[in-house]
């Protein structure tokens, strides 16, 4: 590489410009780490008039690939930034630039199984991603995408690289709560753009709870029109639904939406008359309600009508049932309830009636051929649990036992204690998401594969549109990090600091309104508000 | 027929004296929810008479006996601004469209009474921001000394306006008599640590204007950047900044922060500190740092200003003669906290000018002695200064007027204060209120419950108090996250340094600060939500 200084008087000003090229060789980093990775000191350049997206010829998938033919025009804008037509950098003369795609099938939702593998190989004038699905086509396409740059001439470069890449835990998660604040659809969309970029593959929608319900059914209209904040403002129309599904879907996102009971449920009461449980005081209902009456037989007719919709609205094989922090008060208060109990000889233990009901559920679940997703609470009260049942951890303290009892009882587990982000301190409290080892618990090296993932979860009791993004991005990548990337190569937190910086500048470039990790600045800053 | 409905504590037990009624509180809880002031005015009275705005008849005009009239920009910019507030952006409709009703509220007169309104002024320290406003049909008065104050009523006017459940704007008869308990009411940001773009600036001095904050602590340059670009010392900015030209601010962008603060009663205070914290100025200038030594020689790196050189003080001579001018204000922020003294301690010429000054090792004298030149050099431009309270600590002499910063926890700000206060300065409180530092939950508790004037000490020391600062600094912050990080967290420190000293209970507050908040947001200001709820209109960026 050559280093050129070359000044340079323009015609008709007696302003000298002076341009300097320092010829810095930059290597650039790509978030997550890929597994393997090479990169050479030789570079290429991209030129935006010439670059191209094509189709392998041996490539299963070809034009007309919707997710693929879609990315392509993403990706395009997203790898140049500045380019406009007509303004010519006629730099890379003899270079025919051009990316192309090697890929299995095209149709369809990624899924549980989704091989998000992919090989790509940037040499001389050509670039060649191959993988076995497009999902993992999409992940590769992202990686191509960090690894272009541009000098301060601004012309687009690409160093010679390999990549050999693939998760390490095929669920990898984020959940938005879009009950305790209505989040409108576009912070939605932007978020599952960001979780693209940091190769996040599952949305998790804790899309209702007790301080709303804006999910807008099919069936019981009366839910959102009753129990949403506002029954036209604050829901989530059919329409609205399958928006955020096929965005996902584009990005390789899978939508697992989580309808929570017996518990969290206040919401639903306000449009399902005779679903919650009435609460006693003295002998007489106090006006108040609790979780979900699991007595009575409408309650699971209508949990089995709402989970036929959620299965015929949400495409994914995996719905997330909740089941956690059930308030035993209001049940024991009932002398309905009472008497149930001692009809079901459960005694006082109503960590068995909670089991009854989720037991019920979880078979409904299964008999609408879907995987039910639970809380940690329903394993701790009751392990006797469908075994194909994903249990969620959530609870922060001694999260490493809980990995090692449930894998132990031969259960699927998430891992989310660890990644509550919602909850926030000063200072760069992103180390302590990334240094966290999901399988760095006592157990079989079977029981480490029962790992499937984890979550981040930024929960909604302060959070708005206003300041989510900022509050989720970077925070979140350093678990899209720990998940995706090989732990041994990504311990230090040091040493990702600036790659992670690089990162958060580059998801400023491309409108994610992401905070900054510490003093500095990035070339182009967020122009929002 | 008045109903009593919402009021400062203190007013209760009067307004019922004198005859004044409970109304139907309870079915217009919902509404009265809608115009929650904030912050709280200092003496409140309102009725369940409700009168209705309607955008095609309603103006803001100047009252006939008001000395201010349509050539008075910055009023005629204010009414257009809160005409938006209240009612969105519908346009005035044409005059031959207006149909006026019987309980239309037609106008609000405003009353601007000094011979000198100060419509081109700058608002000082002695600005007096009292106003009085009265709600009754057809028209409303507010009157207040000059334009700083009618900007005040303005405010409260617009919170007073509530959609009822038709949509139709209302106001209730109300009668409000309001001034600020603390004449300095301010918020730093940083734009040092990270730059912060314009827009995000002017949007902020728009929620300072809500919130009725009157000064805007600029600190604009500090150890990790110097965007401030000068006019006699361009190389400061050019070598200094993180980018020379897209990370700066020019005379151009300086004025203009500086005029849109002024048009809404906002001051400008610069912060340019010395003798620490100047690593970025370095880059620009020359052997106007201290050259650290290891051992025998010089490290390469280096310190704060070197105060043994005439050459420094040359410098700061001509420079802040370029910021006397440039900022317009009386006061100038001079920093001086922070200042690590091991720099100093390892330079030979430094230890010899110590043991020529008789010193000792005591380097506190050594800042002392460089303050001590700075305050002359910057009492010659005529300007008061601001300190961190480090250069009060350190026993400098200092002008009567200087405003001593506190900032420190430890000790307990309390005795700072006090300290402060009995050595007959100025003092502005800082410590409660750095909102950098975050942590879950309803943080905005306790930056409400501090007080200024919580401290021992006389009644006289008290006077002395001059207000406080919410301190947003940079190292976690810029343009991506400053508006909601600040607000609405900054709102609880300005109705501490507002409203009357009783007014302290945190439920009627949150209720309140809850309404505020979604107003600022249906303004376009992304403040963060205090709890889980909603607002009616949610923030439309991202």
């Amino acid at each position: 590489n050559l280093c050129l200084l070359f000044f340079q008087s323009p015609v008709r000003s007696c302003l000298l410009l002076v341009v300097v090229s320092v010829c810095v060789q930059q290597v650039h980093g790509v978030w997550p780490l890929p597994q393997q990775l090479h990169q050479s000191a030789d570079r290429g350049c991209l030129s935006p008039q010439r670059f191209s997206f094509t189709y392998g010829r041996d490539s299963a998938a070809q034009t007309g690939c919707s997710v693929l033919d879609a990315a392509f025009k993403r990706y395009f804008s997203i790898i140049f930034p500045d380019f406009t037509k007509g303004s010519g950098l006629l730099m890379c003369e003899n270079q025919s630039n051009r990316l192309s795609v090697k890929t299995g099938g095209c149709d369809g939702y990624p899924d549980e199984d989704s091989d998000e593998s992919y090989n790509l190989s940037v040499s001389e004038g050509q670039a060649v991603l191959r993988s076995v699905t497009v999902w993992g086509a999409l992940r590769g396409l992202e990686s191509f995408s960090q690894l272009v740059y541009q000098d301060d001439y601004g012309s687009y470069f690409i160093n010679k690289t390999e990549i050999v890449d693939f998760p390490r835990f095929a669920f990898r998660g984020l959940l938005l709560d879009t009950s305790r604040h209505y989040l409108p659809l576009h912070a939605i969309l932007k978020t599952l753009d960001a979780m693209a970029y940091s190769k996040f593959n599952v949305f998790h929608w804790h899309i209702v709870d007790d301080p709303s319900f804006p999910y807008q059914s099919r069936t019981f209209p009366d839910l959102s029109n009753k129990g949403a904040f506002h029954p036209f403002t604050h829901i989530y129309t059919q329409s609205d639904v399958m928006r955020v599904i096929e965005h996902a879907r584009m990005r390789g996102i899978r939508v697992v939406p989580e309808f929570d009971s017996p518990g969290h449920t206040q919401s639903w009461g306000k449009g399902q008359p005779g679903l919650l449980t009435p609460c006693y005081k003295g002998g007489v209902p106090s006006g108040s309600f609790g979780p979900v009456d699991p007595t009575i037989d409408t309650t699971y007719k209508f949990m089995e009508s709402l989970l036929k919709e959620v299965k015929f609205v949400f495409p994914d094989s995996y719905v997330h049932l909740g089941g956690d922090e059930v308030s035993f008060a209001c049940w024991q208060s009932n002398p309905n309830v009472r008497k149930f109990m001692e009809k079901m000889g459960f005694g006082k233990d109503f960590t068995k009636l909670e089991s009854f009901y989720m037991e019920s559920i979880m078979n409904m679940t299964a008999a609408l051929n879907r995987t039910s997703i639970v809380w940690q609470d329903v394993f701790d009260y009751h392990e006797r649990i469908p075994q194909d049942t994903v249990l969620e951890i959530w609870k922060g303290e001694k999260y490493q036992a809980e990995l090692s009892r449930m894998t132990q009882a031969g259960h699927r587990v998430l891992l989310s204690a660890p990644w509550y982000i919602n909850h926030i301190s000063y200072g760069q409290d992103w180390r302590n998401s990334y240094a966290v080892q999901p399988q760095n618990f006592s157990g079989t090296e079977e029981q480490k594969k029962l790992v499937i993932g984890g979550e981040v979860a930024m929960w909604g009791e302060y959070v708005d549109a206003t300041n989510l993004t900022p509050r989720l991005w970077p925070r979140a990548c350093a678990a899209a990090e720990r998940l995706w990337s090989n732990e041994e190569k990504t311990l230090n937190a040091d040493l990702a600091f600036p790659r992670l910086e690089e990162f958060r500048c580059e998801l400023l470039r491309r409108g994610i309104q992401a905070e900054p990790l510490f003093v500095g600045h990035c070339k182009h800053e967020y122009d929002g508000l | 027929m008045y109903c009593l409905l919402k009021l400062a504590p203190l007013f209760l037990a009067v307004a019922v004296c004198n005859g004044w009624l409970f109304g139907d509180f309870v079915g217009k809880q919902k509404e009265q929810d809608e115009i929650s002031l904030w912050p709280l005015p200092q003496k409140f009275q309102s009725s369940a008479v409700a009168f209705k705005l309607s955008p095609a008849s309603f103006q803001i005009v100047h009252a006939k006996q008001s000395s201010a009239g349509p050539s008075c920009g910055l009023l005629e910019n204010a009414f257009r601004r809160y005409f938006e507030y209240i009612f969105g952006d519908l346009k005035k409709s044409e005059k031959s469209r207006k149909k006026v009703y019987d309980s239309d509220l037609v106008e609000l007169q405003v009353w601007v009474t000094s011979a000198d309104p100060e419509c081109d002024g700058f608002p000082s320290l002695q600005t007096d921001e009292s106003y009085e406003l009265s709600i009754d049909e057809p028209s409303a008065v507010l009157k207040a000394a000059n334009v700083w104050g009618a900007l005040r009523g303005l405010e409260t006017f617009s919170q007073l306006v509530y959609e009822d459940y038709y949509g139709v704007n209302k106001i209730n008869k109300t009668d409000i008599s309001d001034f600020p308990r603390f004449a300095h009411r301010g918020i730093l940001l940083d734009s040092s640590r990270h730059f912060l773009p314009l827009k995000v600036i002017l949007a902020n001095l728009e929620a300072m204007a809500m919130n009725k904050f009157n000064v805007f602590h600029w600190h604009i340059v500090d150890d990790q950047s110097f965007p401030y670009m000068s006019r006699t010392f361009p190389e400061l900015s050019q070598k200094g900044a993180y980018h020379p030209f897209t990370h700066v601010y020019t005379p151009s962008d300086v004025k203009m922060v500086i005029e849109f603060a002024r048009m809404r009663g906002i001051r400008v205070i610069p912060e340019f500190d010395t003798p620490g914290h100047t690593e970025s100025w370095g880059n620009g200038i020359k052997d106007l740092l201290t050259p650290c030594y290891s051992g025998s020689s010089p490290s390469g790196t280096f310190g704060p200003v070197n105060p043994i050189l005439n050459s420094s003080y040359d410098f700061m001579t001509q420079f802040f003669k370029e910021i006397s001018t440039v900022f317009p204000d009386a006061y100038i922020h001079l920093g001086g906290d922070e200042v690590d003294f091991r720099c100093w301690e390892s330079n030979p010429d430094i230890q010899k000018f110590m043991a020529q000054q008789g010193f000792g090792t005591d380097y506190s004298k050594l800042e002392s002695f460089y303050i001590q030149r700075l305050l002359d050099i910057v009492a010659a431009t005529k300007k008061g200064y601001m300190v961190w309270q480090e250069v009060f600590d350190n026993g400098v002499k200092l002008k009567a007027d200087t405003q001593i910063h506190v900032w420190k926890g430890r000790p307990q700000y309390q005795d700072e204060m006090g300290q402060v206060t009995a050595a007959g300065f100025r003092a502005l409180l800082s410590t409660p209120w750095y909102l950098n530092r975050i942590s879950y939950g309803q943080d905005w508790v306790n930056i409400y419950k501090a007080d200024p004037q919580n401290f021992t000490g006389t009644d006289a020391q008290k006077k002395l108090v001059i207000g406080g600062e919410a301190c947003l600094w940079g190292e976690y912050v810029d343009a991506t996250n400053l508006t909601p990080r600040l607000w609405p967290r900054a709102s609880a420190v300005a109705e501490r340094l507002w409203s009357d000293k009783s007014v302290t209970d945190v439920g009627n507050a949150y209720n309140r600060l809850v309404q505020h908040r979604c107003r600022m947001v249906k303004r376009g200001i992304p403040a963060e939500p205090l709890f889980v709820g909603h607002c009616r209109q949610e923030y439309k960026g991202l």
